[in-house]
């Protein structure tokens, strides 16, 4: 690193002074493109001018509370499905050639194909919200600012205890904007799809853990 | 875009043919009809009030209420009624939303009240050893609540021994 530098400026030397502010505005220019052309990606309008995205998952978004709701307030793809970092949007930006790929394959170009692979790519979206702790849910909602007085008593006590086991949002805000896959919730025939512990996945209890809380209360 | 288009406008000519075989079949059958019209003019009158033809007054539209604690039944066998919102739950061929709480796999950690033993029996009375499918719909049977003014009124008490 070091030595490339050395020689690097001692180049920028030779070629003076104006070649190195041209080559700074040329690489202000480069990043400027660079980034324009990232974020015109990174709009809803872009997200559904495929119909994969259109026709499928963006129809049954449109009724969610992310999409319509009192105040107008949204959240549209990419704020839920493109980390808002630059590191990890970089990742995910260079992961998603694979879905440009496949959209030139056509893997999934009708809803009965969108629908046999519906499972798959929903757990693939769980697992990403799970490794990062929710992390695109929490660049909105904040739950350091939960006024629990305000939530009604379900979600009031659901938070509460959920929150204090470690749990993230997605352990149990799974599809709410989109329409989720077939779930066994044993009734009827059994189904080919989630099962119970993929859906709810079971908190890690530390059993040292509840004790201590017994004792905080007695 | 097309092609909703395309079927709105057979609809619209399924209806126009159907309007205009009605339309024959009124010839046909106005003799009749008139003499029973000269016989008895009978005044209808709905109990709400509005014209028959009329659709139903509008409300101001419904809103459900805070969460509540369970509410009180009023007849003996009332399907227990939902005492929190339901908008947004959805009930699909892949999940029941329903379940997801008031399940019994589910109701100790979300503290819900579990599905009545009852909704395990099938339509020809065999116990199965999960919920009947025939109880898939939840809200068929059990319905939330808000306090919309009632349209009509009524004297209904609730059951002596519901009280």
């Amino acid at each position: 690193m070091n030595t490339n530098n050395k020689g690097f400026l001692g180049r920028l030397r030779a070629l003076g002074w104006g070649f190195a502010a041209m080559l700074f505005i040329a690489g202000i220019l480069f990043w400027g493109a660079f980034n324009t052309a990232m974020e015109w990606t990174n709009r809803e309008a872009f997200c559904i001018s495929c119909h994969e995205m259109k026709d499928n998952v963006y129809q049954e978004y449109r009724t969610t509370v992310h999409a319509s709701n009192r105040s107008g307030v949204r959240a549209t793809c990419p704020d839920c499905h493109v980390p808002k970092e630059w590191v990890p949007k970089i990742i995910r930006k260079i992961q998603a050639s694979n879905e440009v790929l496949h959209k030139i394959l056509g893997t999934i170009d009708t809803p009965e194909k969108f629908n046999a692979k519906r499972l798959e790519l929903a757990k693939h979206e769980w697992e990403r919200m799970k490794k990062t702790d929710s992390r695109e849910c929490r660049n909105c909602h904040n739950f350091d600012s939960f006024d629990y007085a305000e939530q009604g008593r379900r979600s009031s006590k659901m938070h509460q205890t959920g929150l204090n086991e470690g749990k993230t949002c997605i352990d149990c805000h799974k599809g709410i904007a989109h329409q989720l896959p077939e779930v066994e919730q044993a009734i009827g025939a059994p189904k080919e799809g989630a099962t119970p512990e993929e859906f709810h996945p079971p908190t890690p209890k530390p059993e040292e853990a509840k004790p201590e809380a017994d004792k905080a209360k007695g | 875009m097309n092609k909703p288009t395309f079927n709105s406008a057979r609809l619209r000519a399924t209806a126009l043919a159907m309007t205009l075989s009605m339309a024959l079949a009124q010839t046909f059958l106005a003799p009749a009809t008139a003499v029973a019209a000269t016989e008895a003019p009978v005044k209808l009158q709905s109990l709400r009030g509005a014209d028959i033809q009329a659709s139903d007054p509008e409300g101001d539209g419904t809103r459900y209420g805070r969460d509540q604690p369970p509410l009180p039944r009023d007849f003996v066998q009332q399907p227990p009624l939902i005492p929190h919102t339901i908008k947004g739950y959805n009930i699909t061929k892949n999940f029941n939303k329903c379940l997801d709480c008031h399940a019994w796999a589910r109701a100790k950690e979300t503290g819900a009240t579990k599905i009545s033993v009852t909704h395990f029996k099938t339509r020809e009375g065999e116990e199965l050893s999960s919920v009947s499918p025939r109880r898939y719909f939840c809200n068929q049977c059990h319905v939330p609540q808000s306090d919309a003014k009632p349209l009509v009124g009524n004297t209904f008490k609730p059951g002596t021994g519901m009280r």
